[in-house]
């Protein structure tokens, strides 16, 4: 891709000059370094194709109400029907589409965000710096529930993808200043003095050279970001605040709790949207796991002091 | 001194910042919140009480600057209008009945977790390799992962309604009169158990894993390495060369989770009907009730900026480096 000098402590980025196969093999080939992020790796997997292939596997209309209300799973409604006669099998399956496209859009964009506030602050310094910084530091300050939900106030009644629209703008700053840091020990490095003495623009080296080079950070700061996006839209969508005829797991817990399926045992009702998010949630920050041992050397080399030779560190 | 000034300068402008995100918000929106709010409360409320409101919203009269002094005015001497949805109840008087219940619940459940966490941070670093050190950041990760809501809503299900261990919500028996006779008081417990354990569980892996985390980066300095080649008892090593310094990014996390005691358990107050700041923001968003959206928004921002300003300026106290500026 590009011809200059990698940090030696990304082993991710020494990524050998290959076909494109490999190269996506070798994105791919952290998740499977150990059985935490295999396992989330999987699960997410999993949660892609349902996500993906919602149509097809669920077998009714999540919002028709044309069923017999109020029933126990069945062979017919596996999870049971709500109090209208919605099938909740069918929206839990359709629920997580809407959850992991607003999951991965927030986090996403809120990682975008946070890039160019982080990487221009860090990268320019100065007034740039303290400009971007500040603004950075407001938003980090500022309680992102209690924003959202006066901003949601205001709107009334704003859909899964505004909602995820929100959160991604509410909530960058904690990345932007990982970033920020990241970018301020990489500038000194002589890979980027050397792009800088080669003439190219200030614009190409934050793209072409420091961000591919924080890499893992990245990676490691979407995931985080998405979870907290998935858990955030859920709180919103439980409390009330999303237009309620949506379909997600958020809303579905929103029903379930108005609707008094505590009270009546309709566990199956409540209990896997719950376990939905949370399954997402988990197999999210097991992927991290690899993300982390990649990104913390410290973790790794700690280990094999501790262990004092007894067994060889494994990452 | 730099430093100090430095960050109540920011504390300063941060807190401009967010009492005028809290103007601008309404009039911002698409629709005109106001107008909306008009038209739903026509009939509803008084003339006079229409006057007040459009005056609090400046509807049509003054210009944008003025309204942004008065509110300011109004800000300052503690004259945050009326309730909506209690009408004529002013909000400060909402607001201050029902803080003492959010505090209480979420400042115990805080502190539990913050000292058990850390406590169970140390105690796993020490332990390396041991059975909890491989288990409790897994299952603690669960949990991050898990909404917190919906774990509450279990606890509901399972301690309040399937084992009637504990009441399914409100803060207290409404059968009971409050006051300080032991019945009230222990009814008052038994309300705030679960939705306290909520919270407690919720927080608890951040602590553990957090202080884990940083004790493992401490005891990776050159200091401790040479302190145990010298021979210094593991107890000592543990606590008076690794752990005095592991705690000082918990004691950030610490500072900034006080000041989200206030808008900490919105969520947790909800499943619970707990009649705090956070169940009150909920319901003043379902009625559309601007003065105590505004007022419940701003004590929540302010609690957050006034424990950042404590920690930063602790952290110069305990951390010299910050202090003198070296070292980066």
């Amino acid at each position: 891709m590009q011809t200059n000098i990698s940090p030696a402590s990304q082993p991710s980025m020494e990524a050998p000059k290959g076909g494109n196969f490999r190269k996506i093999f070798r994105i791919f080939l952290p998740f499977f370094s150990n059985a935490k992020s295999t396992v989330g790796f999987i699960i997410f997997c999993i949660f892609v194709v349902i996500a993906i292939f919602a149509p097809i596997i669920a077998p009714y209309d999540p919002s028709a109400a044309i069923h017999v209300p109020n029933l126990s799973p069945t062979a017919d409604h596996w999870f049971g029907t709500t109090n209208t006669g919605q099938d909740i099998y069918s929206q839990f399956i359709y629920s997580a589409r809407s959850t992991m496209v607003v999951g991965f859009g927030a986090g996403i964009l809120s990682t975008i965000i946070g890039l160019i506030f982080g990487v221009v602050g860090g990268y320019r310094g100065g007034l740039t710096d303290a400009i971007l910084g500040f603004i950075t530091n407001i938003f980090l300050v500022m309680p992102g529930l209690a924003l959202m939900i006066v901003i949601q106030a205001y709107l009334t009644a704003s859909s899964p993808y505004l909602t995820g629209l929100i959160i991604a703008l509410t909530g960058w700053a904690w990345g932007a200043r990982v970033f920020r840091a990241q970018t301020m020990t990489l500038a000194n490095r002589d890979f980027i003095l050397a792009a800088k003495m080669s003439g190219m623009s200030s614009f190409r080296i934050m793209v072409t050279q420091i961000c591919p080079n924080m890499m893992s950070i990245i990676a490691g700061n979407i995931m985080f970001a998405t979870l907290g996006a998935i858990l955030a839209e859920a709180g919103l969508a439980f409390l009330g605040f999303e237009d309620i005829n949506s379909i997600s797991w958020g809303t579905m817990l929103y029903w379930a709790s108005n609707n008094a399926a505590l009270i009546r045992g309709a566990w199956w009702w409540f209990i896997p949207p719950g376990l939905g998010i949370g399954l997402v949630g988990l197999s999210l920050v097991l992927m991290n796991f690899a993300v982390d041992q990649i990104t913390n050397p410290r973790l790794k080399v700690q280990k094999r002091r501790k262990n004092h030779g007894s067994k060889a560190a494994r990452a | 001194m730099r430093y100090v000034i430095n960050r109540i300068g920011f504390f300063i402008l941060s807190l401009w910042a967010a009492i005028t995100i809290n103007f601008i918000l309404p009039r911002m929106m698409p629709g005109n919140p106001a107008d909306a709010m008009f038209a739903k409360f026509q009939g509803q409320l008084t003339t006079s009480a229409l006057e007040a409101m459009k005056k609090a919203y400046g509807i049509g009269e003054s210009s944008l600057w003025q309204q942004y002094v008065d509110y300011l005015r109004g800000l300052f001497s503690f004259d945050w209008g009326l309730s909506f949805m209690q009408y004529p109840t002013p909000v400060s008087s909402m607001i201050g009945s029902s803080l003492p219940w959010t505090i209480g619940l979420v400042g115990v459940a805080t502190l539990i977790s913050v000292f058990l966490g850390t406590a169970l941070g140390v105690y796993i670093s020490w332990k390396r390799k041991g059975f909890l050190d491989n288990t409790l950041p897994i299952v603690s990760m669960a949990f991050q992962a898990l909404p917190y809501f919906w774990v509450a809503l279990l606890f509901v299900f399972v301690f309040g309604f399937k084992l009637d261990w504990f009441p399914m919500s409100h803060g207290y028996d409404p059968a009971i009169t409050p006051g300080f006779t032991s019945e009230y008081l222990l009814s008052v417990w038994n309300h705030a158990f679960l939705p306290g354990l909520t919270l407690l569980l919720g927080g608890l892996s951040g602590w553990i894993v957090g202080m884990r985390n940083n004790m493992i980066y401490t005891l990776g300095e050159d200091y401790v390495t040479f302190a145990e080649a010298k021979g210094v008892k593991t107890s000592r090593l543990m606590f008076s060369y690794a752990a005095r310094n592991a705690i000082l990014p918990q004691l950030t996390s610490f500072a900034i989770a006080i000041g989200n005691v206030v808008s900490g358990s919105i969520l947790t107050e909800q499943v619970f009907s707990y009649p705090g700041i956070g169940n009150l923001l909920t319901d003043a968003v379902q009625s559309q009730d601007f003065p105590m959206i505004q007022s419940s928004f701003l004590l929540i921002a302010v609690a957050v900026l006034v424990a950042n300003l404590i920690v930063d300026l602790l952290y110069s106290r305990l951390d010299p480096r910050i202090r003198t500026g070296g070292a980066n």
